[in-house]
């Protein structure tokens, strides 16, 4: 296995996967709005990808374009995240799977932006902008919900039950980040993780909204194992490469 | 109630440009939220490097039915404008 390949394109799919979900929203936002506001991040996500997903294609030195990876991979081979997968369902599930995501993604590249891997690092840095203000507004619509109407609330207690689970396996390491970190190139994710709780914590107090208890907690994509949710997603996505195979316009 | 959102008016101010200029409304509400939704929705393709927002219930505006007597008198006066002068030659940029 290459371990550089495999980090790649786990990075990438969760920019990927993310990007598609939000794509779905292109046109069904509640105002306006939000609906460029969320188009924009899945532009962003969707660029990010792109970048990774280039870089993935000649670590590999096959015959596989970025495009290949992205459309023309079965559901197993895809590594992101349980959680970039979940379906958008309401305003509040939309916003929440973002402020989790977000809060993992704007450390990471903090870090990933001093990675002995030069490519990578490059990525790290113009993706962080763009992060940054993801995480702004998804904290900022977490705290508006959060503490907001008795219906907003009521809204975003489920959806953080809903989706906390998939929040542990954002720090999921094996054997190729262990491998990577050796050289420097990867990130140590337990460093992230104290960095997730205490930001989401902090906002949680202003939303007035708590962590779920229970602790159960669902992982699995890291590794291709997938929510039901992902093999809708890839379908509509790769419809077009599917049932028309090398087509462009 | 109105379930809808406040209106705000968004002035831009381009890399070139001076003064912020006003380019468009938006609904949010309140002031943090316009500004997002303003870059959000006015500077996709590097318009601005400054925006403002102001609530469009504080824009005061002039009394339609009372332009001609405020915008008329100003027509016959020519004057007013810089026009009367020669220009050297060799002047540039004028």
């Amino acid at each position: 296995m290459n371990e550089l390949f495999e980090y790649t394109i786990r990075m990438a799919d969760d920019s990927l996967i993310l990007g598609q979900r939000l794509a779905e929203l292109c046109g069904h936002g509640p105002i306006l709005e939000e609906d460029i506001a969320l188009t924009n991040i899945s532009l962003d996500l969707i660029g990010q990808a792109t970048s990774l997903l280039n870089y993935a294609a000649e670590i590999e030195v096959g015959n596989r374009t970025a495009d290949d990876l992205a459309f023309l991979r079965y559901g197993t081979e895809y590594k992101n995240l349980l959680l970039t997968e979940q379906p958008n369902n309401d305003f509040a599930h939309t916003m929440v799977r973002q402020f989790f995501f977000d809060s993992f993604r704007k450390p990471f590249y903090e870090k990933l932006q001093l990675s002995t891997d030069k490519t990578l690092a490059a990525i790290a840095e113009k993706s962080l902008k763009e992060t940054k203000y993801h995480l702004k507004h998804s904290s900022e619509w977490v705290i508006r919900l959060g503490d907001g109407t008795e219906e907003s609330r009521e809204r975003m207690v489920v959806a953080v039950e809903a989706l906390y689970k998939y929040t542990a396996e954002l720090f999921f390491m094996d054997d190729v980040d262990q491998k990577l970190l050796e050289q420097g190139i990867a990130v140590d994710l337990n460093e992230i993780q104290k960095e997730w709780n205490r930001y989401v914590n902090e906002i949680f107090s202003e939303a007035t909204l708590e962590i779920p208890e229970n602790g159960w907690v669902q992982s699995g994509g890291r590794l291709g194992k997938h929510t039901e949710h992902l093999g809708y997603l890839l379908a509509d996505m790769q419809y077009m490469q599917r049932a028309y195979p090398g087509m462009t316009w | 109630m109105s379930k809808e959102w406040p209106l705000w008016e968004v002035f831009i101010r381009s890399k070139q440009g001076l003064s912020h200029k006003h380019v468009g409304s938006l609904r949010a509400t309140d002031a943090t939220m316009a500004v997002d939704n303003a870059r959000d929705v006015y500077t996709r393709r590097s318009e601005g490097i400054s925006i403002w927002v102001v609530e469009s219930i504080h824009v005061f505006a002039n009394d339609p039915t009372e332009s001609d007597s405020l915008f008329e008198p100003a027509d016959s006066k020519i004057y007013r404008h810089p026009t009367f002068y020669d220009v050297p030659d060799g002047i540039s940029h004028m």
